[in-house]
């Protein structure tokens, strides 16, 4: 949009456009199984069709407007925060029926708290241990959500 | 008097004390959260909205729109106080507010935001206790032609509002509709690019995408640079504007009423354009328009009130038609779905204790964060000075609860995950969130419009444009279209956005 240094070409849309038109593809290819069907009749995979073809133009529209253009900077990767953020609520996921509510937040809550390097041990045990009670207490036993609070890898 | 008695009706919903309670916990929470650095209201409320889920539709509606309305007050606090606007209708706040605070105004741009809000969402909640009920007749004229073409225009004006590329929010809004259509076909019951998981055969959860692509891509944000942020918080001085001050906010706050509730009804984002309209006109107006940037007090009390009377009267077309005009409205109708409600014509009549007490609850709302939320504004300016680091893990926990407990199904905490990756890696790529999610709520009705029309027409496709509201509705989508791609207004678009980065 301004004038920054120029480099031969934008990068950052280039990426864009190609992932995108790799989505398209995905979406295509998944789309072969289905049944296409007439307009009268659509079947299945028609509007899903007609989609992946109009994203991979548009995907390639976009990486083919990056060349011959400035770039903007990229900024910093939150690597640490994607480390520890996105497994979070996976492994909330993965231990919720087993280990039940309890544990699984617990352990959730510190799993996420690792991703600032500013947290220090200590405190992200008592915040976890405070956002656990606080927690049960308010969704289990206040509103009543049927979660089991220890599960049966405990042996309880 | 069928007006008033119905608003009493929906007072009378709305304000028995559980409601009551609904709505300010909702209040409280909403600013708690929006008042985080970075996090807007749509981000907000897509965390909440899982708490809503476990009371029964009016009470979960309407500590909906409680939250709402707390989110968008902690948005413009933050954006008043450390000109770090959530969202791009609050960008324009920024703008003069932080200046604003800068002087040392921090408190008079404050209580201007939260009264010019309080008055525009009073206005607006009668406008659309006036016009719902009358568009709702036209609305079930509709066919699927012609809902097919609305949404189109919807889509479309969500593009052009968007920030950045043209390009790439058209993408958005296709990968948007592809996402939607992930789950089973309601026409032949054939699962669509579920890859043979079962759990995802209802669709990908609403909830695990907007908490994912709004949330969880907005905390990895805030995570890239952990540096400290200079927060006005020295600076607040009296709350209450001055008799002067009174004086001067009145003019932006009549116009930027007028501006939003007309802007508010368009598809696709009315309040985002309401409060750059707003600012734009009190600026052209204004006889000292140089201190525009440098904390005009007009700069602050127009959007302001243009983006909640946009807010407001953006739930016409949700409550009328059945169509979100933004991504709050998209949210709050994965809401209304997930409660068993299918917005559209028919709630008016079949649901009309619903419908008044969501529209009475707007207005309680408002006045909540005026007589609550404004005294306790010391209270959210302590909590800024919260470390972030602090902060997150508990919004992930509550994250993680609360996909949890919309289905009880593990596979929506993986989806999170994932769209919470898809989202950082979007805004990494400049590509916007909003026209995703709103391609990915009007997938499913696009599509099924689409083949209805298609059967009902035998298979004629010009039964678009022989039929002559789908036809307007259609001409002015490709004529918005054609302007954001036109030269000069796409110039003027990118400087509308630069200036609200600045």
């Amino acid at each position: 949009m301004s004038t920054r240094p120029t480099k031969p070409r934008d990068t950052t849309d280039l990426a864009a456009g190609l992932l995108l038109m790799a989505a398209a593809a995905f979406f295509g290819w998944q789309t072969r199984e289905l049944e296409i069907g007439s307009s009268l009749r659509m079947g299945p995979g028609y509007f899903p069709m007609l989609l992946s073809g109009l994203l991979f133009i548009l995907g390639a529209l976009v990486a083919l407007k990056s060349l011959g253009r400035e770039d903007e900077p990229f900024g910093r990767i939150a690597w640490r925060g994607i480390l520890f953020i996105l497994p979070a609520p996976v492994f909330f996921g993965l231990t919720v029926r087993g280990l039940g509510f309890v544990p699984a937040l617990f352990v959730t809550t510190l799993i996420a708290a690792q991703a600032s390097v500013r947290m220090r041990p200590l405190p992200a045990l008592g915040l976890a241990v405070a956002v656990t009670i606080l927690s049960t207490l308010i969704f289990s036993y206040g509103l009543g959500l049927p979660f089991r609070r220890f599960g049966p890898w405990l042996g309880m | 008097m069928d007006l008033l008695n119905n608003l009493a009706m929906g007072f009378s919903v709305a304000s028995s004390l559980a409601n009551l309670l609904f709505c300010l916990i909702g209040v409280i929470l909403g600013t708690l959260i929006g008042v985080l650095p970075g996090i807007g209201a749509t981000a907000t409320i897509a965390m909440l909205m899982p708490i809503t889920f476990q009371l029964e539709p009016v009470s979960s509606l309407i500590m909906l729109a409680g939250i709402y309305y707390g989110a968008q007050y902690g948005g413009s606090t933050t954006a008043i106080l450390i000109n770090m606007p959530g969202e791009s209708s609050s960008a324009v706040t920024a703008i003069d507010g932080y200046q604003m605070a800068r002087k040392g105004k921090a408190g008079t741009a404050l209580s201007v935001a939260a009264l010019g809000s309080f008055f525009a969402g009073t206005v607006s909640t009668f406008l659309v206790a006036l016009f719902a009920p009358p568009l709702t007749a036209v609305a079930l004229k509709f066919g699927a032609a012609e809902y097919f073409s609305l949404m189109v225009l919807g889509l479309v004006m969500s593009v052009a509002l968007a920030h950045g590329s043209v390009l790439k929010a058209l993408a958005m809004v296709v990968l948007g509709l592809l996402l939607g259509i992930v789950g089973t076909d309601i026409y032949t019951g054939t699962p669509r690019f579920t890859m043979g998981i079962t759990e995802y055969a209802d669709g990908l959860n609403f909830v695990a995408l907007a908490v994912g692509v709004f949330g969880i891509a907005e905390i990895l944000r805030n995570l890239e640079d952990e540096s400290d942020r200079e927060v006005m918080t020295k600076n607040i001085n009296r709350l209450f504007p001055t008799r002067e001050e009174f004086r001067e906010m009145i003019g932006p706050v009549l116009r930027g009423t007028g501006i939003g509730s007309v802007l508010g009804i368009l598809p696709g984002g009315g309040a985002i354009l309401a409060s750059f309209a707003s600012y734009t006109v009190e600026k052209k107006i204004s006889k000292h328009p140089e201190e525009f940037g440098k904390g005009a007090l007009a700069g602050v009390a127009g959007p302001e009130s243009a983006n909640n009377a946009g807010a407001q009267t953006s739930f016409i077309p949700l409550l009328t038609l059945g169509i979100p005009a933004n991504p709050v409205m998209a949210l709050m109708i994965g809401a209304m779905i997930i409660q068993g409600i299918v917005p559209g014509p028919n709630v008016v009549s079949e649901q009309p204790q619903l419908f008044w007490g969501i529209i009475a609850s707007m207005w309680i709302g408002n006045l909540m964060l005026v007589v609550l939320n404004l005294p306790l504004i010391g209270l959210w300016v302590k909590l800024l000075s919260v470390p972030y680091y602090v902060l997150f893990p508990i919004i992930m926990a509550m994250c993680s609860i609360g996909v949890y407990s919309v289905a009880s199904n593990t596979f929506d905490l993986y989806a999170v995950a994932f769209f919470g990756l898809l989202g950082y890696l979007m805004s990494k790529l400049r590509c916007e969130p909003a026209p995703l999610l709103l391609g990915f709520v009007l997938g499913p009705l696009l599509e099924e419009n689409l083949r209805r029309a298609m059967i009902l027409s035998r298979g004629d496709p010009s039964t678009f444009l022989t039929r002559p509201i789908s036809l307007v509705i259609l001409v002015m989508a490709l004529a918005v279209l054609v302007l954001v791609f036109l030269p000069q207004i796409r110039k003027r678009r990118d400087e509308v956005f630069t200036e609200s980065d600045a």
